[in-house]
Parts: C-alpha cells; structure tokens; sequence
C-alpha cells in the first residue's frame, strides 16, 4: 500500500514522540549518575552534564566493611542467588510437570493446569503472613534459601506454562521412535524432547530469573540485613534516606536494571513469542 | 493415552511440582483463611490466638479507611489500565507501519518493562523531585509552569503522577502483545478491505479489531491483577502519602500486619482484596467467552 506523505509526516512525528518519551527518563538516570552533585542543582537545570563524574560507580564497586559498596555488591549476590536458586527449582519441578501438560489428554491434569495458573493471581499479601510465620518457624527469615523457596511459588506457574508450550510443539514421532528403541520415558524426555525444546525451556528460565530479580514485596519483609537483603530493597534503602544521593541512587538503579534490561534484549523475539502463545492459548 | 505402554502415571511427573506450589501457595492461602477468623497479633506468637468468628470482617465493612483504600486501588486500576490498553493499541499500529528505524523502536520497547520495577519507581521519583527534579526544571525552562511543583506531594497529583510512572513501564506489554497479533494477520484482508472501499476506521473495526481483541483482553487480564496488587511502586515513590492519598489496599494490608501487628484482620483486608480480584477476573473471563462465542 502507498501511504500518503501527509500520512508519513504523521508516522514520523509518532515516532519520534515514542523515542522521545522511551528513552528520556532512562537517559535523564544515566545523566544523574555521572553528574556532579552540584551540577544537578543548578539553576536553570543542564540537560547535558558539564562533568563527567564516574565516582557513584567507583563507590559502589568498593568492598570496604560497611560502606555502600559493601551493601550494594551483597545485595548483587543475594539477588543472584535467590533468583537463579529459584529458577533451576521450579525447571526442576517444571519440566517433568509440563511434560505431563502437554502428553496427557486427561481432565484432571488440564485441571491442575488451570488451578497452577490461577495461583498467579493470588495477591501477595494473602501469602505473606503465613510465609512470615513459616520461615520463621524453620530459622528461614533473613536468609537467601528462605527467599528462594518463596520465589519458587512465583515462578513455577510461569515455567510450567511456558514449558508445556515448548513441549507442545515437539513432534510425538521423535518420542515414539525412541520409544520404540526401548528408550524409558525419562530417557526420552532428556534425550530428545529437552533438546528440541531447548530454546523454549531457556525462554522459561530467563523469565524466570527476570521476575525473581524484580521482586520487592517478599524480600522487603523476610529479609532484614545485608546475609539476604536483594538489590531491590537496597537501592529503596538507598533512596530512602533523607538527604538522598540522586547521582549514587541512579547508579546502582542502573546497575540492577542492567540484566534484566539485557537479557530482555537478547530474548526480545522469543519472549513476545513466549507470551502470545500464552495470551492466544489462555 | 496414559495406557499407553510405557508411560508412567501422570502424577509421578507433576508429583514434585506440586509439592512446591502446595507449600508455597496451598498452605498459605488455607493459613491466611483461618487467621482472617482469629485475633492473632504478630509477636505474640500463634498459641495466644483465639478464634473470634466473623468480628474481623464486620469491621472491614464498616472502615472507611479500607474503603477508600479500596477506591484508590480501582481508580488506579481503570486508570492506568485503560490507559495502558489505548496507548498499547496505539503503539502497536504504529510501529505495525513500515517506516526507517522500525526494528530498533520495537526493540527499544522492551526496555521500560524489563526495568525493574524498583529501578522505575526510584527513576520517576528522581523525575518528580520538588527543588531539583527534571520535570520541574524542563516545564519551568519551557515557560509551561511558573514555579516549582510537588508532584508527588500533594494529594490533587499524587496518585495520577504514579499512574503515569505505572503506565510508561507497564504498557510496552500490552503494545508487544497486540504487535504480534497485528504480524500474524493476513495482508491479503486489509487489500480486500481497501478494494471494498473500506476507510481506515472501518478496516480497524472490521480487520484489525477481531485479531487483536482476544489477545488484548488477556493482557489486561494479567494487567488489571497486577493492578489490583499494586504494592512496589507506591512504597518507593510515596509510601503511601500525602495523607493516605495513595495509600492502596495491599499497603493497607502490610500496614495493618506488620506495622500495627494486627495479623488477624490484616488476614481479613487480605482476602477482601483476593475477592476483589476474583470479581475482576471474572468480569473479563465472560467477556472473553462473548468474543470467542460470536
């Protein structure tokens, strides 16, 4: 179809809106956390810092006992851990459970499949209590391992969901042929459905460790110091002093967006792949 | 199909899964039904509880400070639900159009939903800061405003100055999801539309909207729950204030638990916004079941 140029102009103006609105406030956090503090106090305000200042970051790479930096890097660690933990349990626990969702024409284990996911919408808050009282009950509070068993419950509704997809889409002929050679279904499962779907199994994960990564509302209560706090609660902890450092806050906000913001990139094409198979399925 | 030789029960394999989800999910849910009928208090541990009934939900009835609550959680859900789902459409039609850069712009739409949510709040709070945020400055220097602004420090701003932080990070989900399905239509309709003499509004109507709606619907299904659960953001760019204009229900929920130690009721508030949810969600699912009925 030609499009009229008057159409064109107004293509190009939405674009440049959209530019415009996406990246300013990232640039404007990039902007920050290079700027001399004084230099984001002036009066007019320049957009283009006059210094560059890469201290924020220096400080926050220092492994000094109690200083930011030392709080920034095991906040990096714990968020680390609790997330990949989390995720190598629930593909654990997902992959024989979406083998079973995609292979079984039965009403029950579609059934199951619906109650797992309706566990998704189940608020936070209607957990949390009981969570508080168990992890403490187990000497869990405070503690990464803690974090992780509760990020397994957020988790493994998405990996199931996402792996039975996955898993939808290998041919039964491949698993039939092994089957035929006497192979068990275990046998199959890791020889010849996990590498064929392994692209959609790494989907899982990835996404996986995005959503660990991006909790708050867990790690805010059960965790308490520096042995379990995340990145997330630290920078809010950053933030919520009363003479803020916007230029060390915009640096280690960076920070911890970098990898999701990453790995979203690297998997842009298969997560919109991952979620519309989800949203036209569901 | 499970007779067929060789396949082990169903259940062995979902077995593990299970186990997870009923510890982590099952328990607590059951757990939080019971103490939203007793009169727990968080540090005086569970042996002291004593079973009191329906009085914890007589009173969330009667709390006007959980019904307004409430009411800000459903106007910022419309709100910025809504807002999401028109600029999400929006952008997709755009960036649907054929035009230099377009992979970049559709690449680039990722990146405000992979920023964690913290890092967005902590960003937009930067933005919004009274004596030396760029909001202020960029407005001021621009002639827009005449003096400094409070954004998030008033109650008339408050809450729709973190409705557009929530929509700018939240609608590239929506915009992703009804772009695939805008790739998935056949071009040959949108030629048979243009021959028909179809206008543009008409070929949106009758073409795009049918492709798009069912997976629109579902996206803000998760959006609206998401919505509804709203906690993180509010936390970090207002904790709630000025004055509880921004305090929501799941603030509302933590507050009573944690900070006034009345876990009981706070069990109570707990399930109303599970209810709440649950009306939603059943509001869209019948409006899915219309679509895929017609």
């Amino acid at each position: 179809m030609v499009r009229r140029p008057f159409a064109t102009v107004l293509v190009y103006l939405g674009v440049a809106l959209f530019l415009v609105t996406t990246l300013a406030p990232i640039l404007w956090l990039g902007v920050m956390s290079v700027s001399l503090p004084a230099d984001l106090t002036d009066k007019p305000l320049s957009l283009i810092p006059k210094h560059i200042d890469l201290s924020h970051y220096a400080r926050l790479f220092t492994f000094n006992a109690n200083s930011l930096g030392e709080a920034f890097l095991m906040a990096l660690r714990n968020s680390l851990l609790s997330s990949v933990g989390a995720t190598v349990i629930a593909l654990a626990v997902s992959v024989p459970a979406g083998w079973a969702f995609s292979r079984y024409r039965d009403g029950r284990v579609a059934t199951v499949l619906y109650v797992i996911l309706a566990t998704y919408m189940t608020p936070a808050v209607a957990l949390i209590l009981p969570l508080y009282f168990l992890l403490s009950a187990l000497g869990l509070l405070n503690n990464v391992l803690g974090l992780v068993i509760v990020y397994c419950s957020m988790l493994t509704p998405f990996t199931a969901w996402f792996i039975k997809a996955a898993f939808d889409a290998v041919p039964r002929e491949l698993e039939s042929a092994a089957a035929i050679d006497g192979a068990s279904v275990f046998q199959t499962l890791r020889r010849v459905t996990l590498p064929y779907a392994r692209a959609g199994v790494a989907t899982a994960a990835l996404f996986a460790i995005l959503l660990a990564w991006d909790d708050f509302f867990y790690a805010l209560l059960f965790t308490s110091n520096q042995n379990a706090k995340t990145l997330t609660v630290t920078i809010a902890d950053f933030a919520a002093g009363r003479a803020t450092d916007f230029g060390l806050v915009s640096a280690a906000g960076l920070l911890t967006a970098l990898p999701p913001v990453l790995i979203a990139f690297v998997l842009q094409k298969s997560l919109v792949a991952g979620l519309t198979t989800g949203s036209v399925k569901g | 199909m499970s007779g067929r030789i060789g396949m082990p029960s169903p259940w062995l394999l979902l077995g593990p899964m299970l186990v997870v989800v009923l510890a982590a999910v099952g328990y607590p849910v059951v757990t939080t039904i019971w103490l939203a009928f007793t009169d727990t208090r968080l540090m005086a541990g569970p042996g002291s509880a004593h079973w009191i009934g329906l009085e914890n939900f007589a009173y969330v009835f009667t709390d006007a400070d959980f019904l307004a609550a409430a009411g800000r959680t459903v106007y910022f859900t419309l709100v910025s639900v809504s807002a999401e789902a028109l600029l999400g459409i929006a952008v997709a039609l755009l960036l649907n159009q054929e035009f230099h850069g377009r992979t970049f712009c559709r690449a680039l739409l990722v990146l405000p939903w992979a920023l964690p949510t913290i890092v967005n709040a902590l960003m937009w709070r930067l933005v919004y800061q009274p004596d030396f945020g760029v909001l202020n400055a960029v407005l001021s220097q621009t002639g827009l405003i005449g003096s400094y602004r409070s954004w998030l420090g008033v109650e008339s701003s408050a809450m729709n100055a973190v409705i557009l932080a929530d929509v700018w990070k939240n609608y590239p989900l929506v915009a992703l999801i009804v772009l695939a399905a805008l790739q998935s239509a056949p071009a040959e309709l949108y030629g048979a539309a243009t021959l028909d003499g179809a206008n543009a509004w008409h070929r949106f109507r009758v073409v795009t909207w049918p492709i798009i709606a069912p997976p629109l619907l579902v996206a803000l299904v998760l959006r609206s729950i998401e919505a509804l659960k709203v906690f993180d953001i509010f936390y970090v760019m207002t904790h709630g204030g000025p004055a509880s204009a921004t305090k929501t229900m799941s603030f509302f929920v933590y507050e009573e638990s944690f900070r006034f130690m009345r876990v009981g009721s706070g069990a109570s508030y707990a399930l109303i916004v599970v209810l709440i949810c649950m009306v939603f969600v059943g509001v869209y699912v019948r409006l899915l079941k219309r679509q895929e009925a017609s």
